[in-house]
């Protein structure tokens, strides 16, 4: 079976030992992580994992079924790119001289839709959100010219279809 | 816990004030708990001393290794159906409980761990005996928490024992540090009915139960796995109406056995490595078959890609993970076994597959012959392990509960035991822990004792936890021990044997007395090693009110079979 990049999408109690129990999960089965984020939900007290791999659909499914079967995890689901909305964050922090010194940096912020977040006397600082081959496009344009500093954050993604957590815990609290 | 505390507002006890290490006593108190296994050390003392004022309500059986503890919890929950109770100290204390919630994890065992931890400020620090019991543990429990202040205790003790021993059972460890059970707070308890973010139990879905009846009913040769999920699910009684009406071969994973008489007409066998000839075979001709909480374990199911492909696959199953995680199914009945056997029983029309049953009993025949024969009724000298169940059974009349360890004799103990009557199969079957005999034997022996419990164990698991034996001298637990000695790692021995041109790598044991060291620990002993002798040993054994020990001198080198080679089909099974 081919594999993909899947986003799974974990909606969670917030509780300190969930992010282990989960990274087992891919560490007994030697998935790799290719990006994670952890962040507050649409729900008030439920907080969401955005974690990307590369797998097979069998094995994306069986990964999510053991997240499920967590106990702090309300619902785990997993979605193709096509599926989604996504998007990552990148820093990038150079050398304030190359504004003046290399016209091409100029054109470089410009057509790459990035922005600058602070300028100092040393350095500057840009800020790209976008696909991870955008950002990988900057990266490649900047590289020759020295990047101080480079970092990517995971990625965050929203779906096309609903997810139900609200309505799983209203029927909880029904019961 | 948000969600914990709203749910127990309305009503509202009288509260007292008392210390963490007492409040963790009148939380086990609460859950019904009157008997825990343990190790005192210095992170648990506190608690220790609780147990000490609370003797009367609450016995503590000091276990001579904390790996004992579990196992005896573990015997204690599979024969009772109740959560046991394992207590331990932190550090070393808590490291040698894992081996047993990993196989209580495994084995879907509701057990709750309780461990003693340094004091909070201490944390992180390398403090003497500070182990991160949590990180440890983590992989192999169903839930885990450290309570690091008193007034988190009842919640947290209440939402342990829930979790272990709601949906699929599992273990639950709760570490506590020593500030939090000598801190003093306003103690009330209520009991945790449900934590949101945990569905213990899918609601079984009509279509399901429909597609599946429908698929039983025009089946011409079905035949059901059932496993320890008849057990858990209390649903032996279930399992048995749907068998007799729809008349269908049924055979059982190693877990699954005693959930149906073995003698019943229907009941087929064990599926699996050691299994049955028939019903290993007869997986890849039957039409439909009907796995009823099990989990299609490679041990059952040899290679997968030959496994029941010919056939309709209906799983019923309570842990939604577990459905097409190894096997594909065509329909999966979520749901607690009891009640989704209930919803069907009414669909199933009565039927009957002669035929088709006839077919398991010529696959018996032929294994009769060749293998079962010279096991049950053996011509040559050497004592073999099956005639040892089959006097076992005769002088127990199939009531024992019989409690093995792991290897040969393990399969030889769960071919040929008989029982009529469920939660009598006790041994690690998903984690294979050598040493679970012994101390399980004990715990089980505590949860039923107005039953005979047998402990059959080799020589090698035999010493892993004989120090056990000190548990059975100080609280003369009548359990009844017997040794098969074969002076081998039998079963490393048997793969050497057949797959490693027969290099015997650190497979021969020379042995102590075993019978000397019954009678160190005031064990009444005896050592057979003829067959002339075997009927009066058992019998007597049997007969004999307390403790006793037996070791049967057996055949050195026997093998067990029928065997399914590792990464073979069913139909690749074995007889020689």
């Amino acid at each position: 079976m081919e594999k993909e990049t899947y986003t799974i999408s974990v909606y969670s109690e917030n509780n300190v030992g969930l992010l282990n129990r989960i990274s087992g999960i891919f560490l007994k089965r030697h998935v790799n992580v290719e990006s994670l984020n952890v962040s507050k939900s649409e729900i008030d007290g439920v907080s969401k994992f955005t974690i990307v791999i590369v797998e097979n659909n069998e094995n994306a499914r069986k990964i999510v079924g053991q997240i499920e079967k967590q106990i702090e995890v309300i619902k785990a689901y997993y979605h193709k790119n096509d599926e989604t909305i996504y998007q990552e964050s990148a820093l990038f922090k150079i050398k304030s001289s190359l504004l003046f010194d290399e016209r091409q940096i100029q054109n470089i912020i410009k057509e790459s839709n990035s922005e600058i977040v602070t300028v100092s006397r040393e350095f500057f600082v840009l800020s790209k959100t976008g696909r991870r081959n955008e950002v990988d496009a900057m990266h490649d344009l900047l590289k020759p010219y020295g990047i101080m500093q480079f970092v990517r954050s995971g990625r965050i993604a929203v779906t096309k279809e609903e997810m139900p957590i609200s309505a799983l815990l209203k029927e909880f609290n029904q019961n | 816990m948000e969600t914990l505390k709203a749910k127990n507002k309305e009503t509202k006890k009288t509260t007292m004030k008392i210390s963490g290490a007492e409040a963790i006593i009148h939380c086990l108190l609460e859950e019904g708990v009157d008997l825990i296994y343990g190790y005192p050390g210095g992170a648990i003392m506190p608690v220790y001393d609780e147990l000490y004022k609370f003797q009367d309500k609450l016995t503590h059986i000091l276990a001579r290794h904390e790996q004992g503890a579990t196992h005896a919890a573990q015997g204690y929950a599979r024969v009772t159906g109740k959560v046991g109770v394992a207590m331990a100290t932190s550090g070393p204390g808590a490291t040698n409980l894992v081996t047993g919630i990993a196989d209580a994890q495994i084995d879907s065992t509701p057990m709750v761990c309780v461990t003693g931890q340094v004091f909070r400020h201490l944390l992180g620090s390398d403090a003497f005996q500070e182990t991160d019991i949590i990180g440890i543990s983590t992989p192999v429990t169903k839930w885990n928490y450290q309570i690091t202040k008193a007034s988190e205790i009842p919640e947290i003790m209440a939402k342990a024992f829930y979790l272990a021993r709601s949906g699929r059972p599992g273990p639950v460890l709760v570490d506590i540090t020593k500030n939090a059970q000598l801190e003093e707070f306003e103690f009330s308890y209520e009991k945790c009915t449900g934590v949101r973010s945990y569905k213990p139990v899918p609601k079984p879905k009509v279509e399901a139960i429909d597609a599946a009846a429908e698929l039983i009913n025009n089946a011409k040769k079905p035949f059901i796995v059932f496993g320890q999920g008849v057990i858990l699910g209390k649903a032996e009684e279930e399992l048995k109406a749907l068998v007799e009406k729809a008349g269908i071969p049924a055979a059982w994973t190693i877990l699954g056995l005693s959930a149906m008489d073995t003698d019943h007409p229907l009941n087929v066998g064990m599926v699996g490595m050691h299994g049955n000839y028939g019903p290993n075979v007869l997986t890849n001709e039957c039409d439909v078959l009907i796995a009823i909480g099990m989990r299609f374990d490679d041990r059952v199911t040899g290679r997968l890609d030959d496994y029941a492909k010919q056939a309709k696959v209906i799983h019923f199953e309570i842990d939604p993970a577990e459905i097409n995680k190894n096997v594909m199914s065509d329909v999966a009945v979520l749901g607690d076994s009891k009640k989704t056997l209930e919803l069907i029983l009414p669909k199933i029309k009565e039927n009957k597959h002669d035929a088709w049953h006839n077919e398991f009993k010529e696959k018996y025949k032929v294994e009769f012959d060749q293998v079962i024969n010279d096991q049950l009724n053996p011509t040559k000298e050497g004592l073999t392990m099956g005639e040892v169940l089959k006097e076992i059974n005769i002088a127990s009349e199939n009531k024992a509960v019989i409690v093995s360890d792991v290897g040969q004799h393990q399969m030889f103990a769960c071919r040929y035991a008989k029982f009529n009557q469920s939660k009598s199969n006790i041994t690690s079957g998903g984690l294979g822990t050598m040493g679970f005999a012994l101390p399980a034997a004990i715990g089980a022996k505590m949860g039923a004792m107005d039953r005979e419990v047998v402990a059959i164990i080799g020589d090698g698991g035999y010493q892993m936890t004989i120090q056990e034996l000190g548990v059975i001298n100080q609280h003369n637990v009548p359990v009844k021990i017997v040794v098969l000695n074969n002076e081998h790692l039998g079963m490393v021995r048997q793969w050497q044997e057949l797959f490693f041109d027969k290099r015997y790598a650190s497979t021969v044991m020379t042995n102590p007395d075993f019978v000397k060291i019954a009678e160190g620990y005031h064990i009444k002993a005896t050592r057979i090693s003829k067959r002339e002798n075997l009927k009066a040993a058992i019998e007597e054994m049997i007969a004999f009110k307390g403790p006793y020990f037996l070791e049967v001198c057996v055949e050195k080198e026997d093998n067990v079979f029928p065997m399914i080679p590792s990464g073979a089909s069913v139909s690749e099974i074995r007889l020689k």
